[in-house]
């Protein structure tokens, strides 16, 4: 219980510190300060009026598409900060569309499994959206495509700017399939949108393996009674893998397990215990 | 080895931070972010 409302909170504070910028309510305008030069290491739409910071994932196809060697150091350099220290902890904590699927998922209604298989679709998005098809065509396709642009930028900010409504095309119209989209299946699936489309989430989920916070599991003890599962914002078997790729490090499933099988700490903290319990047994 | 690899990433992102900034990039993402950007709205 302490962990799921500590969680909110952190996530309604970072929501609320990335799109603090209320002055956009007045002027109609977006943030023009230099605190857009930090990537905040979450999917936060730079075209949000509220959005103070810049998004990674913007950042780096801006740089594929138009840059003198096509990355960027610097978000590159951020997101491999952020993964090295804690994984995917980010997406669990401070993602604001992360916090948008979790209240999404609260809808009653019928809820579907995702087969294990639509997870790869995030590295799809990653490698054809973000690298290759801006590198070719020079265009940031993920973020034409992105419901995070959608529904934090597009329809504040035509809400704000009438002019820009005179601007409206079949690319909206795509845009708002994708919304819709987005929409109805963070209600019917955990998280559907961070499991299956993320780049972001794709980049942080190679950091799972190898961060320095980790999640460990006593397989001695584990009864396999799935409470964790059920427990899990993403509807993974922490189980089978502490580090499985989608696991996003929110520590739901810590409180669920009946048998106090799931242990969390830093990496040479934790490896010690498992070395430890391997020796005693 | 292996419990060496966070701290090695750690000092590379560092390092990738740092070289991004000395090669001028975050002119570059303040320039980017704060230009309104019209793909991500919907009419680019």
């Amino acid at each position: 219980m302490l962990i799921t409302t500590s969680r909110k909170i952190v996530q309604v504070i970072s929501a609320t510190l990335t799109n603090s910028y209320i002055g956009s309510l007045f002027t109609g305008t977006i943030y023009q300060g230099p605190l857009k030069g930090f990537c905040v290491p979450a999917l936060n739409c730079y075209a949000c009026p509220l959005a103070v910071s810049a998004c990674p994932i913007g950042s780096i196809q801006h740089f594929v598409a138009h840059g003198a060697y096509h990355i960027t150091l610097y978000a590159v350099g951020i997101i491999t900060l952020v993964g090295a220290a804690v994984g995917r902890m980010a997406c669990g904590w401070v993602c604001p569309f992360g916090l948008l699927q979790d209240l999404l998922f609260k809808v009653p209604s019928r809820k579907l499994t995702l087969p294990r298989a639509f997870s790869y679709g995030k590295y799809l998005a990653l490698v054809l959206l973000v690298f290759i098809i801006p590198l070719i065509y020079k265009q940031t396709w993920f973020c034409k495509l992105c419901p995070a642009g959608g529904i934090e930028g597009g329809l504040p900010m035509l809400a704000l700017d009438p002019t820009l409504r005179d601007l409206i095309g079949t690319m909206f119209t795509v845009k708002m399939l994708t919304v819709i989209l987005f929409i109805v299946s963070a209600i019917l699936v955990k998280r559907a949108f961070c499991r299956t489309a993320c780049p972001l989430g794709a980049l942080f989920s190679f950091f799972n393996r190898v961060s320095l916070f980790r999640i460990s599991v006593d397989q001695d003890a584990c009864i396999e009674c799935d409470k964790c599962r059920q427990a899990c914002p993403t509807d993974i078997k922490i189980y089978e893998n502490p580090d499985d790729a989608d696991c996003i490090r929110c520590l739901e499933c810590k409180p669920a397990c009946p048998v106090n099988a799931i242990s969390y700490g830093l990496r040479n903290a934790a490896l010690t215990q498992q070395k430890e319990t391997f020796e005693n047994a | 080895m292996r419990r060496k690899i966070p701290y090695i990433l750690l000092a590379i992102s560092i390092l990738l931070i740092l070289a991004g900034i000395w090669l001028g990039e975050l002119p570059r993402i303040i320039k980017n972010a704060t230009t309104l950007c019209l793909d991500c709205i919907g009419i680019g």
